[in-house]
């Protein structure tokens, strides 16, 4: 994992004492709330509907478990001792103080975390694939280049006042976990024909009101060029993307306005002018940071392990959790173990102080003192020993961690909705806490297999509702709460975005249109066939059929 | 109002010209928006004074590359400070085309976004503070960072320039 230096430390502290003196200035009247929004948002403070909200950067989802256990802290000490991941792998704090908030900063500042970017105009949180570095299908780790883009977007003085926000995402694997297809700039690692592992460059992807799945404008960029190259992305969305409204802002319109090709000639032309400058990143550089994130001293051991196998048939629970929630890891006799934060009812993405303080010690003791956390709002351990995932799985379920349910039906993405949110227009939570107890019992959802729904409480789409397999964006129509349903999104490399499949549902209509969606799924589809492919084969009207029957 | 440059509060000798309008006398140092400059510059370069360019968002820094030696000083106006483009703006003129001149943010321009613009070459800042609280700011937001990440024209060592030297001393 990177460590800071004392370049790195020194950036975040005099962060930390510039918002100290914001903050100061705000507190003492010498700043109006207009005044010192702009400058709150810099540094991930939103106001929303009933208090501050603090919104923590968690670089390319990777945490230690002294940084988690600091989350834990900071949830207890300056929030209701509980935090929510969000969709860009960072963390939440829905109830702090606005004097407390620099000494909170300082708190994270002494674990080497911040709030910087996480909110504004500017280059957001880097995410990506949160099995880096352990997945076994990886051509190579992208959290080097990750940590190479985080400092060259970290106060970039040319991009801090963007059209609009802006998102990274990389991808090493050839199986798409990061979404790349979906963001403002998408990286998927792949060999040229030379065998030079380098970046496909993709853009104008994005969700919001106007989805669009991203354009690929460079087959192949090396690494040493990678740089250069987002930055003269970045200067062409700076000069030439649209600044009269706020909704046709984002570098997909941009893009789909010019189109694919006029914006690869205009960003080749700007590259041409500065490939060859102080943005090349040399070999030795890059070797400096893949050095940074090398792997773990894993032991030599046989991929298969007699206990676990044998702890697997003698208890169903953990067979069911080995079979949702457990992925293939590169090393033999290693496995990357899920930390589903979708307990039945609960809320997606929430975690309590205790159970980050208990997931951070079981990430020292299982997985090398490493933690993910996903765009899907779980947590990962990335590296454990299949021989101690029977342990693991046990303290997991102590602490009420181990539900078994990674991809079903119940692991929904939703957003904080009007529960929290000043922009919502409708309530997310309770309704994926519906959904999720409709459909809690384990062996329906394993029979069910996987689906993806995803809930966002408005049209901006921050529950990503738009790449669910089934989508509900939930809508006000004339004071009351209705939802709007679409199927066959992806959010994978064959990414899609999801059609409407008829008339919006009330609250009390939609989960049983949900119900209705998959079990006629189920009454149709081949022998294995996943809900988005069968959803592929036969198209939109089957399910319209039992929603709306002749209507 | 009040222009600090180089650490210090300088008296603005300059007036700004608008689109159409008559000309002041000939040694009067003048800036003129960018269409001005392209419809009339054959007869304001031959002026005595100095000659500026102002250019808003969605000029072309391209448009007054050739021209560069011929200004003193280019204006870059930022309507609100939420409007980004000028930033790219200075840095095109600065380390694309070697502009040497005074670089002026004007429009709305405040403390906490000037280190920006100085790590992208503006040298000359147009407060609407008076002359004290002009320079404190300044001053003020110019201290605030000491690492930077990102190689610009302006000259800061790069935190990854420095690793790379602090490498090297070790080695050798």
């Amino acid at each position: 994992m990177y460590r800071y230096d004392d370049f790195d430390r020194q950036l975040v502290l005099e962060r930390t004492e510039q918002f100290r003196g914001q903050v100061a200035r705000r507190l003492s009247g010498e700043l109006t709330e207009d005044q010192f929004r702009p400058l709150r948002l810099m540094n991930g403070v939103y106001l929303q509907l009933h208090a501050y909200m603090l919104r923590v950067a968690v670089p390319y989802g990777t945490l230690s478990g002294a940084q988690l256990r600091q989350l834990g802290y900071i949830a207890r000490k300056y929030d209701k001792g509980y935090g929510h991941f969000t969709t860009r792998q960072n963390i939440q704090y829905n109830w702090p103080k606005l004097a407390e908030l620099p000494d909170a900063l300082l708190d994270l500042a002494r674990v080497e975390m911040h709030a910087i970017q996480t909110s504004g105009n500017c280059i957001r949180n880097t995410t990506t694939d949160q099995y880096a570095g352990a997945a076994a299908d990886e051509i190579e780790d992208p959290r080097p280049y990750c940590e190479l883009i985080r400092q060259w977007s970290t106060f970039h003085p040319e991009f801090t006042y963007l059209p609009r926000k802006f998102k990274i995402a990389v991808t090493g694997a050839p199986n798409d976990r990061a979404a790349v297809r979906v963001h403002d700039i998408g990286l998927r690692m792949h060999q040229n024909a030379e065998g030079e592992t380098g970046f496909e460059v993709i853009v104008g992807g994005g969700l919001g009101r106007t989805p669009f799945v991203g354009k690929t404008i460079r087959d192949f960029i090396g690494k040493n060029d990678l740089f250069s190259y987002l930055e003269a992305t970045l200067r062409v969305y700076n000069r030439f993307g649209r600044r009269d409204n706020k909704y046709k802002a984002r570098i997909k319109i941009l893009v789909h306005e010019i189109g694919a090709e006029e914006m690869a000639r205009l960003v080749e032309e700007e590259w041409a002018q500065i490939k060859d400058g102080s943005l090349k990143v040399s070999d030795a550089e890059i070797a400096q940071y893949i050095a940074q994130f090398a792997p773990p001293s894993f032991e030599t051991l046989p991929d298969d392990d007699a206990e676990f196998a044998r702890r697997k048939v003698e208890n169903p629970g953990f067979a069911a959790w080995v079979r949702s929630n457990v992925v293939a890891h590169k090393q033999p006799g290693y496995a990357i173990a899920n930390v589903s934060l979708k307990p039945i009812g609960g809320i997606p993405g929430d975690a309590t102080a205790d159970q980050m303080e208990r997931v951070a010690d079981l990430a020292d003791q299982y997985s090398f003192g490493d933690v993910r956390v996903t765009h899907e709002q779980n947590l990962v351990l990335p590296h454990v020993k299949k021989a101690d995932l029977f342990s693991l799985w046990a303290e997991l379920s102590n602490a009420g961690l181990a539900t078994a349910n990674l991809g079903y039906v119940t692991d929904i993405i939703a957003c904080p909705g009007l529960d929290y949110c000043a922009l919502a227009t409708a309530r997310s939570i309770p309704l994926s806490q519906r959904i999720s107890e409709r459909f809690g019992d384990l062996d329906r959802q394993h029979h069910i297999g996987e689906l993806k729904i995803k809930i966002s409480g408005c049209i901006n789409a921050c529950g990503h509702h738009h790449v669910g397999h089934i989508g509900i964006l939930g809508l006000d129509k004339r004071g009351k709460e209705f939802y709007q349903i679409t199927l066959g999104g992806d959010a994978s490399e064959n990414a899609a975005i999801g059609k409407i499949v008829g008339a919006g549902f009330s609250e009390a209509e939609v989960v049983d249109a949900i119900e209705a969606i998959v079990t006629r799924y189920l009454e149709i589809r081949d022998a294995g066939e996943r809900f988005i492919d069968t959803y592929r084969r036969v198209g939109t009207d089957p399910f319209k059929e039992v929603l709306y029957g002749d209507r | 109002m009040a222009i600090v440059k180089h650490d210090t509060v300088i008296d603005n000798d300059w007036i700004t010209l608008d689109a159409e309008g008559d000309l002041p006398a000939g040694d009067v140092n003048i800036i003129v928006p960018l269409d001005r400059w392209k419809a009339e510059q054959d007869s304001l370069k031959g002026r005595n004074g100095g000659v500026g360019v102002l250019l808003v968002p969605g000029d072309a820094p391209e448009d007054i590359a050739a021209d560069l030696d011929r200004l003193a000083l280019i204006a870059i106006r930022f309507p609100a400070y939420t409007d980004g483009r000028g930033y790219s703006y200075a840095r095109v003129l600065r380390e694309r085309y070697g502009f040497a001149g005074e670089i002026r943010a004007v429009g709305d321009v405040l403390r906490d976004q000037i280190l920006n613009m100085h790590r992208c070459g503006f040298d000359a800042f147009d407060l609407k503070d008076d002359a004290d609280t002009a320079l404190a700011k300044v001053r003020a937001a110019m201290a605030e960072m000491t690492v930077y990440y990102q190689p610009t024209g302006d000259g800061r060592a790069t935190a990854g320039s420095l690793r790379e030297r602090r490498r090297a001393g070790q080695v050798g």
